[in-house]
């Protein structure tokens, strides 16, 4: 598959409906490009060549059938290796899952297939989602698809490479902190936080309860919009599954920003870089030209997003990876008796960052500190819902910048795992309220690499997101024209 | 307000007792010094008077959710026992608890 092949699900879709491309030759040219690509990107822990064809010959089948092959019939999806797949390799890139396969889909999973996708592999992660470069896999970091010296972002780097790369023309991953955001930024393509509860969760290897969700990625706005009404919506396995009517987010690509009131949040540009906040400011003037009402505002109670963010996430972690004792699945290490053992294996089994979270979680929460810490960022947390709710009183979205600076180098933030927190900072708030987000690309950065503007709406707005990621979309493209001029450098 | 404690060494030892991980000494030191960073930096929350705003433990509203009483299949008891490290009669196998005898 070539990056222009990759470019559109729906025109892929479409050609397969019609019988004018067999599902099978487009999973072949998916794989082909997968086998060239993968030796320098590592975006893959597993390629699922053999379910591949399996699923694209039932496609196959299916259209010459002459039955409905769903709105995705051929198209080929990348999963983050954190969502489960039954029967093939599940291992959210650590030691303790190495070589489990799950005896269970997750509902994603299953409704991608009933939508006609085809699952080609499982992609690299930080390990169990924590981490924003993709350094924290145990099996070595994804490199970024325009510079092999940068990161792709995290944690789900690999699957926001192998879209990046055109590899593939659509990828799943979970946003925690800004986990499809935040590669789908560095990597140049679209990547989407839904409202919390919006996309069933369950077959998702839990990292923060309260703050976990699954997200598309893809190398247009519209073909997020379609994998995205394919995930969505209620499913009775996972209890914090809404059950609403899925959002119109195709049908939304259309509609333009006329008279729409945009916020220009002053805290998800005041911090970044100023080749990234260029950007964010030429987003906010095409917007404007384009007839939206674009004001400035400031949200201050996002600045506390991050420690409060850096509480609850650990809490929520530690408690979620208890369930890693050497018993039901995965890695064990013998011991003589049973506590020896969940030491042993758990000590053998989770990288540095990962104990790092458990610890901090398992610190905040603890006898005497739990007030300090885990009680005051919750609390903290109803202030920045408060904040939210008072700004989208006076405003339909709030634009930012996605991440505060392009693609950094492979090792540049590993030393000190502040640092390398910090790069979360514009899309934590989006986590901690619950609301959907979206990361749409939007120029570069004085180094040549992807900018990503991103766009915020209050719970359950996805459609108004939509909206103007697609303007966004349109005046990007725009200004990439030759003889534009305006406002690039 | 009382200024809430930093994070030294014994902390990090104990907590990760609690959490069953063993550590090195050079990993506590290191630990010790990174976790203190982040807890340091989560002074402008921990140092906040917010006493009088409820906490939030959940982004929305939520609220208690059963399934319809239906009997409908649970996961292939072999399959799942398949993946376990260790198994004896269609169950999980575990070494000795402490405090039985062997």
């Amino acid at each position: 598959m070539t990056p222009d092949d990759a470019g559109s699900a729906l025109a892929l879709a479409d050609a397969v409906r019609r019988g004018e491309r067999s599902a099978r030759s487009v999973a072949e040219a998916a794989l082909g490009a997968i086998a060239a690509r993968e030796p320098e990107l590592h975006a893959f822990l597993h390629v699922a060549a053999d379910g591949a064809r399996a699923d694209a010959d039932a496609v196959d089948e299916k259209v010459r059938a002459g039955e409905d092959p769903g709105p995705l019939a051929g198209v080929p999806v990348a999963l983050k290796d954190n969502l489960c797949t039954r029967g093939i390799p599940t291992t959210c890139a650590s030691r303790i899952l190495e070589g489990w396969r799950p005896p269970y889909d997750a509902t994603v999973v299953t409704r991608l297939r009933d939508a006609g996708a085809v699952v080609v592999g499982k992609t690299n992660l930080d390990e169990f989602a924590m981490g924003s470069s993709t350094e924290n896999s145990c099996m070595g970091p994804t490199r970024h698809p325009m510079d092999p010296s940068r990161v792709p972002g995290g944690s789900s780097g690999g699957s926001a490479a192998a879209v990046g790369a055109g590899l593939v023309p659509l990828g799943l991953g979970s946003d925690t902190g800004g986990s499809v955001r935040q590669p789908a930024a560095l990597c140049g393509v679209v990547g989407m936080k839904p409202t919390y509860g919006m996309v069933s969760r369950y077959g998702l290897v839990a990292f923060a309860s309260s703050l976990d969700q699954i997200g598309p990625f893809a190398r247009s706005v519209g073909d997020a919009a379609l994998l995205f009404e394919v995930i969505a919506g209620h499913d009775p396995k996972d209890s914090t599954s809404l059950d609403l009517p899925v959002p119109a987010a195709v049908r939304s690509l259309e509609v333009g920003v006329e008279g729409l009131r945009v916020g220009v949040c002053e805290e998800l540009v005041a911090d970044t870089a100023p080749d990234v906040s260029r950007r964010v400011r030429e987003a906010a003037e095409d917007l404007a030209r384009a007839g939206a009402l674009v004001e400035e505002v400031s949200v201050p109670e996002m600045r506390l997003g991050l420690s409060a963010y850096y509480l609850i996430a650990p809490a929520e972690a530690s408690s979620n990876l208890a369930r890693y004792d050497g018993v039901r699945y995965g890695l064990r290490v013998d011991a003589l008796d049973v506590a020896q053992m969940n030491t042993a294996t758990r000590t053998a089994g989770f990288g540095p960052e990962v104990k790092r979270r458990i610890m901090l979680g398992t610190y905040a929460l603890s006898a005497g500190y739990y007030d300090a810490y885990y009680g005051k960022a919750q609390r903290v947390r109803t202030l920045l819902i408060r904040a939210f709710d008072l700004a989208y009183e006076r405003f339909d979205v709030l634009i930012g910048a996605t991440a505060p600076t392009t693609a950094f180098a492979i090792g540049e933030r590993v030393a000190d795992p502040l640092t390398m927190y910090l790069s979360d900072v514009c899309t934590i708030p989006s986590n901690l309220s619950g609301h959907p987000a979206m990361s749409v690309p939007f120029g570069a950065g004085d180094d040549g690499l992807p900018v990503g503007v991103q766009v915020l709406a209050p719970a359950l707005c996805e459609e108004r997101l939509f909206q103007v990621a697609a303007a966004l979309e349109r005046s990007a493209a725009a200004r990439a024209r030759p003889g534009h001029g305006e406002g690039r450098r | 307000m009382s200024e809430p404690p930093s994070l030294g060494r014994d902390d990090v030892a104990h907590v990760a007792g609690l959490a069953r991980l063993s550590l090195s000494e050079e990993e506590l030191d290191m630990f010790t010094g990174q976790l203190a960073r982040v807890i340091d930096h989560a002074r402008d929350v921990s140092s906040l008077d917010v006493h009088d705003v409820p906490p939030t433990a959940h982004p929305l509203p939520v609220r208690n959710v059963l399934r319809t009483d239906d009997p409908c299949p649970g996961l292939d008891r072999d399959e799942v026992l398949a993946a376990a490290p260790d198994v004896e009669d269609g169950r999980f196998k575990v070494p000795r608890i402490v405090g039985e005898a062997p």
